[in-house]
């Protein structure tokens, strides 16, 4: 924990001089306004009787204690800034870090994990860093100060009085202490419902349609009954415990306030020569003193809630920015002039050293050659792309790229010689124009327009309601086919010696379908193509197709070949002419 | 949020006791600086130390008090708010499931979700706060003006000054920041769809090696939070100083002036430290009513998004629920449909019949009306003219929830939920036994996977069907649809993520597996629908063509286009 701390801090170094000044202001206006009390008992002082009232002095003491409480005013305001100053900009350097280094962690780290899940860290996680640590961090630093300034203060009126005060505080935190316990195990339990029921709500709810095609109603009203009224009970338990808290520091402070009260009466009358003496005014500080006594413990035992929340956020945090990078390849040489041949050289390669997945594969591909990958669903076609493009590193063998084996050119140079088109689109947030030249983003519009025309993109296009200037997204209504349009142009622009292409199987209708394929066709003119092929146009036509099953590649050819040996792609190429 | 008050007329009591308990509290706690104002005047004054040891123990019965009853007001106020608000999403979640889907298009999925949990839980925690503080902070305002008003009329002059001062303050500040802080919000959200598009494009990203402008942008997005955080920041960080001196100089004030109250003895010294006090008072109540007017403000909002859910009517139901044995389970008689807010009919004047245990094929491009025409069969949306009839009748005139048991529907998505994979296979029956939902999985060729797997029917499927492929969640979905032997099974275009092979077998198995089961299946592709007794063409929401594959062939041009491109394929091939 002490751990997670420091290294939180350690982003906060170059924010170093913040942090002093929050400090010094911090102790500068809290002494101030705990000087308050002073000066307004000893105005109080000033006025003890019907015509004996000093007023030279209580000027006096007023001019001191306007000064000091607009002296403490700014000290609070300026110490506010810093604080803010220190927690944003901390706050934007490591999300800045965490960012940057989800670009550097191999992707087997970010397939290993839900996308939501990485994105909270990012996002969520550092916010409760901020929130908790970095603002609670003050709270708990004035919160000291005010305990430690007003005993300090109570210590100069009476030291004895004080000392009883001391005596009482373990109360304070012993009731905090209580009641937090208590109420904690209830709050776990009550998130947790919560979450229950978010998660159920999200589920039926979410899916309302399916849930009424299948008269579920009833059956989910049930369930969602049942979590509800057991969230309603524990939310209800949880919610009095944590609420029992407030009243019951007020209640200390009540008695610690009626102690200091009887004592300091006792000692105004002389009553106790033990207790001392000290005048109304000083009472009435102590007064004061008193009433403020208790409220820092109550905060503190909020700020510890919320640290040890905060700390198990740094720490996941924390852990995404110790994951492995790739290594930084830079120096290495820069595939150039590449010639678009390609050969596998016995190649194995597993996601799972417990599942052997491609053992000893070996494929030469000349330059202009088409290969199509086909096999039953799921049977791991796209391990090819991520050992091609290195998003994967394989396990043995080689991989050579125009002479060069990829390991020893870099990723980048490697990555630019390939164009590819997911069937999973990807299009960001940013108009049309944007989304095509993502490869070469310095294109001129000429640029971008032809590319989309040579891909029968830019008819769709200049109907939006902004043409290329469209700002698009995930979800923002263009059709799947449409998205992959544009997924296509932007290769087409790029204009790359090799690509790797997996084409739709999903609801695209006819007329947008035969416009890919088009699109496909003229986007392979003269490349060497790597085809995840659904058709059998394609398939028919290519020059060498692997044929993938659970994860291996389980035969090799071309179509002749293949149909000859009368195996398991004769047999799923015949399926498809049977009906 | 006055329609939303029914929900607690169970806890009328807890309403009415709550702030009760608590206002007794405020009282005793106005009444401790009075009690401390006797102690200096008259124990301090007469040397009186009885009396000032009696004073003392009466601040700690005091403060006893205030204890129980500020305990009994929190017990009473967790009791009514969270009942209130288990009463409030239960009737809100049974409303949600009366909805037709008319009313879930309007309102959308995901804002039911919020309404039914994040809005309702604003609404319980603002009943929760009302009680707890609505009463005590504007009593203690007002408490402690009128006690200083009792004491000395002229100096409680200071406090009608210095108490609207600092609330003006309060709402000034909030008012310029509360939208500040929004803004901030929408760059933070910026952020997170900046992170979640990156996280979605990782391999594009990396393919395209654009990593560090990803990065450059998304420091850009960091760099304006922190900037517009530091300047909402600058604001909101003068509120609690500010309020300070002010409370501060109108003490100085009320000693100043006390001071020359006391010259000429219209006030005591007690008295003076008790006016400081209830200064003090007013300054912590207001803050807290600040803090109040915001969560009453957001519970307001809420109340009010839940309100609308409770505004849609519920959809129209009828009572038949019964067989009627008639020869065509599904005839449609110039049906036209247009969904609401829609400008064009999305069907227009489509009729045919189909007889019991007969498959109907529907064909054609995306929005030509396919998934919609489906949707008609169980009227999820009653038709605007023409006539629907299933088993002869009317489908408006059949109880829905009966008429819904008949039919089966395998939508376009496969969503699966959250459970062992048997209780999803129980959705449509669930008295089904394992033999039935095996024979179902196998007709939709899902067993050879579910035999694998080492848990079986036991398998736990995460939220959404996370933990299995595409072609794998469709036909379990596939197969979900089969259990309980329905009249008519709908496929909407639900076999896209299979390859040819294994949806060529389904088909087979289908055939022969529920024989008696009428089958509408709506594909992309001809292949698919060769065998049906009956195709209908879509095109732009009318049915251009309806017959048998042959039929078609020969007298629909859009049919034969379809069917040749993508026959052309094949025909290259051989």
């Amino acid at each position: 924990m002490i751990k997670t701390l420091k290294r939180v801090f350690s982003y906060a170094k170059p924010y170093f001089i913040f942090f002093v000044l929050t400090i010094i202001f911090a102790a500068a206006g809290i002494t101030l306004s705990l000087a308050v009390p002073v000066f307004i008992g000893e105005a109080v002082d000033c006025c003890v009787n019907k015509n004996s009232v000093d007023f030279e002095s209580l000027k006096k003491v007023l001019v001191k204690l306007v000064s000091v409480v607009v002296t403490s005013g700014l000290f609070q305001w300026i110490m506010s800034l810093c604080t803010n100053k220190l927690a944003f900009f901390t706050v934007r350097d490591l999300r800045a870090d965490a960012f940057a280094k989800l670009e550097r962690v191999p992707l087997r780290y970010i397939d290993s994990r839900t996308k939501g899940e990485l994105s909270s860290r990012v996002i969520n996680d550092i916010e409760i860093v901020s929130d908790g640590l970095l603002q609670g961090f003050t709270q708990f630093f004035s919160g000291v100060m005010t305990i430690i300034g007003t005993l300090v203060f109570m210590m100069s009126i009476n030291v004895k009085i004080a000392v009883v005060v001391v005596i009482l505080t373990p109360l304070s935190f012993i009731a905090a202490s209580k009641i937090t316990k208590a109420s904690h195990d209830s709050y776990v339990q009550q998130s947790k419902l919560r979450g229950d029921m978010v998660g159920f709500a999200e589920e039926m709810a979410g899916n309302q349609k399916i849930v009424k095609a299948f008269v579920y109603d009833k059956r989910a009203e049930e369930k969602f009954f049942k979590i509800n009224n057991q969230y309603g009970k524990i939310g209800a338990k949880a919610t009095f415990l944590s609420s029992i808290s407030n009243p019951t520091t007020r209640f200390v402070n009540g008695i610690i306030y009626a102690s200091v009260g009887l004592l300091g009466s006792l000692s105004v009358i002389g009553a106790s020569s033990f207790i001392g003496t000290m005048s109304v005014g000083k009472l009435s500080s102590f007064l004061a003193y008193s009433n403020q006594y208790t409220k820092p413990f109550n905060e503190i035992s909020g700020v510890f809630a919320e640290l040890q929340n905060a700390v198990a956020s740094a720490q996941r945090v924390f852990d995404l920015l110790d994951e492995e990078e790739i290594q930084d390849d830079s120096d290495k040489e820069k595939l150039e002039n590449c010639n678009g041949t390609l050969s596998f050289e016995n190649i194995s390669f597993s996601y799972n050293p417990e599942r052997e997945l491609i053992k000893n594969f070996s494929l030469d591909v000349e330059s202009g050659k088409k290969i199509a990958i086909v096999g039953p669903t799921g049977c791991g076609k796209s391990t090819i792309i991520n050992l091609l493009l290195r998003f994967y590193d394989i396990d043995s063998g080689k991989i050579v790229v125009s002479g060069k084996d990829t390991k020893n050119i870099t990723m980048d140079s490697l990555r630019n010689n390939f164009g590819m088109v997911l069937q999973e689109t990807w299009v960001f947030t940013g108009t049309v124009a944007e989304n095509i030249a993502y490869g070469l983003p310095d294109a001129s519009r000429e640029q971008i327009i032809s590319a989309a025309k040579a891909v029968h993109a830019h008819g769709f296009i200049k109907r939006l309601p902004n043409g290329y200037d469209t700002v698009i997204s995930e979800d923002s209504g263009l059709s799947q086919g449409q998205k992959q349009l544009i997924c296509i142009a932007r290769i087409m622009l790029m204009n790359p010696p090799m690509l790797i292409l997996d084409e739709a199987t999903s609801s695209i209708d006819l007329r947008t379908e035969q416009r890919i394929q088009r699109a496909f066709t003229k986007l392979m003119q003269g490349k060497t193509s790597f085809i995840i092929a659904h058709r059998l146009s394609t398939i028919k036509n290519s020059d060498t197709i692997l044929v993938m099953k659970d994860g291996n590649i389980i035969e090799q050819g071309n179509h002749n070949d293949l149909m000859k040996k009368n195996g398991f792609y004769a047999q799923l190429y015949n399926s498809q002419f049977v009906s | 949020m006055k329609n939303l008050l029914k929900y607690l007329k169970n806890y009328r009591k807890e309403l009415f006791l709550g702030p009760l308990f608590k206002l007794l509290e405020a009282i005793f706690e106005l009444i401790v600086p009075l009690v401390m104002a006797e102690i200096i005047d008259k124990g301090i004054g007469n040397n009186d130390k009885k009396y000032i040891l009696l004073m003392s123990g009466l601040i700690v019965l005091l403060g006893v008090c205030g204890l129980g009853f500020a305990l009994t007001c929190q017990y009473f106020a967790s009791k009514c708010a969270y009942g209130f608000g288990t009463e409030l999403r239960e009737a809100l979640y049974k409303h949600i499931n009366k909805l037709s889907y008319e009313s879930i298009d309007k309102m959308g999925t995901s804002s039911l979700v919020n309404r039914l949990t994040n809005d309702s839980n604003t609404v319980q925690n603002g009943v929760n706060m009302f009680i707890r503080l609505a009463t005590r902070c504007p009593f203690l305002v007002i408490g402690s003006t009128v006690m200083a008003v009792m004491i000395d009329a002229k100096l409680a002059l200071i406090f009608f000054v210095v108490a609207p001062l600092i609330a003006g303050i309060i709402f000034f500040i909030m008012n310029k920041t509360v939208p500040m802080y929004k803004n901030t919000q929408k760059k933070l959200d910026r952020a997170a769809l900046l992170t979640r598009e990156n996280l979605e494009g990782t391999r594009v990203i990396r393919a395209f090696s654009r990593q560090q402008e990803e990065i450059d942008e998304f420091n850009n997005a960091v760099n304006d939070i922190a900037e517009s955080s530091v300047a909402v920041g600058k604001i909101s960080a003068i509120l609690n100083p500010f309020s300070f001196m002010i409370m501060n100089l109108g003490i100085v004030a009320v000693l100043y002036f006390g001071g020359v109250r006391i010259d000429t003895g219209n006030l005591t010294q007690g008295e003076l430290t008790a006016f400081v006090n209830y200064m003090t008072q007013i300054l912590l109540a207001l803050i807290v009513l600040a803090n109040l007017i915001v969560i009453f403000t957001k519970a307001f909002a809420s109340a009010k998004r839940i309100n609308e859910i409770f505004e849609l009517q519920p959809e129209k139901n009828s009572e038949f629920a019964g067989d009627n044995n008639s020869e065509n389970i599904i005839e449609f008689k110039n049906v036209s449909f247009r969904y609401s807010g829609a400008g064009d009919n999305s069907l227009k004047n489509i009729s045919f019949t189909l007889k019991k245990g007969q498959t109907l094929g529907i064909i054609g491009g995306t929005g030509s009306g396919k998934s919609t025409l489906a949707s008609l069969i169980p009227c999820f949306y009653p038709a605007n003219e023409g006539e629907i009839l299933i088993d002869g009748i009317n489908v408006n005139n059949y109880d829905k929830d009966y008429l819904r048991k008949k039919i089966s529907i395998v939508p376009q998505k496969a969503v699966l939920f959250s459970g062992s994979l048997r209780e999803n296979m129980k959705w449509r029956d669930e008295n089904a036994s394992d033999e039935d939902i095996i024979f179902a999985l196998k007709t939709a060729q899902a067993w050879e996977f579910v035999e694998k797997m080492p848990d079986g029917l036991d398998t736990f499927i995460s939220q959404g069907g996370k933990n299995l492929s595409g072609g794998q969640k469709q036909r379990i979905s596939i197969a979900r649809a089969m259990v309980g032997n329905p009249d008519i099974l709908i496929l909407d275009d639900s076999t896209s993520a299979l390859d040819y092979a294994t949806d060529l077998k389904l088909r087979k198995a289908l055939k022969t597996d529920m024989s008696g089961t009428t089958v509408i299946m709506i594909s992309q592709r001809t292949t698919s629908l060769k065998d049906a007794d009956k195709i209908i063409v879509m095109e732009d929401g009318e049915a251009v063509g309806t017959g048998t594959n042959d039929e078609l062939l020969e007298n629909c041009e859009i049919y034969r286009e379809i069917y040749n491109s993508q026959m052309n394929a094949k025909e290259e091939n051989k």
